[in-house]
């Protein structure tokens, strides 16, 4: 990845989550500037990847918001402190400067100079889920259009290969539709033969299916088989038990997202069963600099609650001025009665 | 009510059900290493179990929006469920299940 110029701001927050999105409107009201690093593709967390359309209804004040709603009123919230986002980045490496500060590196080449880090990264990454077929991680990183791949970055990789598609959500079909025209051979399997995917699609493939573009089989995937980290077939079962040999060059597993703690287990900061202990006064994890706020966290009495988070947020703020602005005197104002919060806000 | 469940290492534990909660939810309170990411919205599959024993049977049939989310599970079998979708009443006492491999 080429390295772009270092960004030097005031506060670097790993995950765009409620809770990360919140703690820019805390630490803005402060005049803390901050950038922010999220592995999905667009703000909003668990919210917005999980349950975008399932009502919360316990976020005091909105008796009734949609997890996509939530993070929308977020955004207008923060947009007075213009947050900068990266997103579809990874946090990937932390360590400590000389002079104090702390350098935050992401998989795609961003660094972040910051003396304050806050890690709002609720359960961890999303990170597509990897199918329990014994020793499916050999064939990993095989090379372009070859092997394992969880996603398709160049389709064209794909060209004049036998391929074999899991899955039976959009993006299963979705492939399945676009890589058939330059696939060698490609072969969907499915457990059922039905799709949570849009009906369009559906249709789609099953017209490929009858004009013999594609085979569709209602089956499972139990065995990968090749040398040296070359995949060659694989041992497919039937609804009936049934097992067959089938030969590909590529095998794409499309079962949607799931939640790992990831590189931030190697940061250096102390976990307790991957979640990061914190004191009640700042939501500061045991390295000095270091905050953890949100589901990441853990203390006696806490909840896993969008709100907890919020109020972790508006602590965590208090104690992150004091060193971002060691010489400075933090003044304790309300929204309601300070003309310079309201100045910030762009309501006065 | 008990719930009987196996985890990923084969280990059975006996659980205390309570009516009206998921098996889920006992599940995972049980200190199963059962990741339940969505909380039990039915929207994650990641609370993936298997009903054993004749018990899958006797269960009600699963929701559309169920079955659909068990697309997104791995290693489906016939006889999988999502756990918080399975609430405990007499009717599941002494249901066995196993939890299936992440």
């Amino acid at each position: 990845m080429t390295a772009a110029a270092p960004i030097e701001t005031d506060v670097a927050i790993i995950g765009a989550g409620p809770i990360g999105l919140f703690a820019v409107f805390e630490l803005g009201l402060l005049d803390l500037k901050c950038h922010l690093v999220d592995i999905l593709d667009r703000p909003g967390g668990q919210c917005t990847e999980l349950y975008p359309e399932k009502p919360i209804y316990d976020i005091p004040g909105l008796p009734i918001v949609t997890g996509q709603e939530l993070t929308n009123r977020l955004l207008e919230q923060v947009k007075p402190f213009n947050p900068q986002f990266h997103f579809n980045e990874m946090a990937t490496g932390l360590e400590k400067l000389a002079d104090g500060r702390w350098k935050l590196s992401t998989d795609a080449g961003t660094t972040l100079i910051v003396p304050v880090v806050v890690i709002a990264g609720g359960a961890g990454s999303f990170v597509p889920k990897r199918p329990p077929i014994p020793g499916i991680e050999v064939f990993e990183n095989a090379g372009d259009g070859v092997g394992v791949h969880y996603a398709v970055r160049k389709m064209e990789n794909f060209r004049g290969k036998n391929i074999l598609i899991a899955g039976g959500g959009d993006s299963a079909l979705d492939w399945t539709i676009n890589l058939a025209p330059l696939a060698k051979s490609l072969t969907l399997v499915h457990h059922r033969d039905g799709f949570r995917a849009a009906q369009h699609s559906v249709n789609q493939m099953r017209e490929l299916e009858a004009a013999g573009k594609i085979k569709f089989h209602v089956a499972s995937v139990k065995a990968l088989h090749g040398e040296a980290g070359k995949l060659a077939s694989v041992t497919l079962a039937g609804a009936d038990k049934s097992e067959w040999h089938h030969e590909t060059d590529a095998f794409l597993p499309f079962f949607g997202l799931t939640i790992k703690l990831g590189p931030i287990a190697e940061f250096g900061i102390h976990l307790n069963e991957n979640l990061i202990p914190v004191d009640t006064a700042k939501f500061e994890s045991q390295t000095l600099g270091i905050f953890a706020i949100g589901d990441i966290n853990t203390y006696p009495g806490k909840l896993k609650l969008i709100l907890s988070g919020f109020h972790e947020a508006a602590l965590m703020s208090q104690a992150a001025f004091h060193i971002v602005r060691p010489n400075e005197k933090l003044r304790f104002q309300y929204t309601t009665s300070s003309s310079s919060l309201q100045k910030k806000l762009g309501v006065s | 009510m008990k719930i009987v469940a196996i985890d990923r290492q084969g280990k059975e534990h006996t659980l205390e059900g309570r009516d009206g909660w998921t098996v889920m939810e006992i599940l995972r309170d049980g200190g199963l290493d059962i990741a339940a990411e969505c909380g039990g919205a039915c929207a994650c599959a990641t609370c993936h179990v298997y009903v054993n024993d004749g018990w899958f049977e006797k269960l009600p049939a699963p929701s559309e929006s169920e079955i659909d989310m068990l697309d997104m599970a791995l290693a489906v079998e016939p006889n999988s469920r999502l756990s918080c979708q399975i609430v405990c009443s007499e009717t599941t006492d002494g249901i066995k299940v196993t939890v299936a491999p992440e």
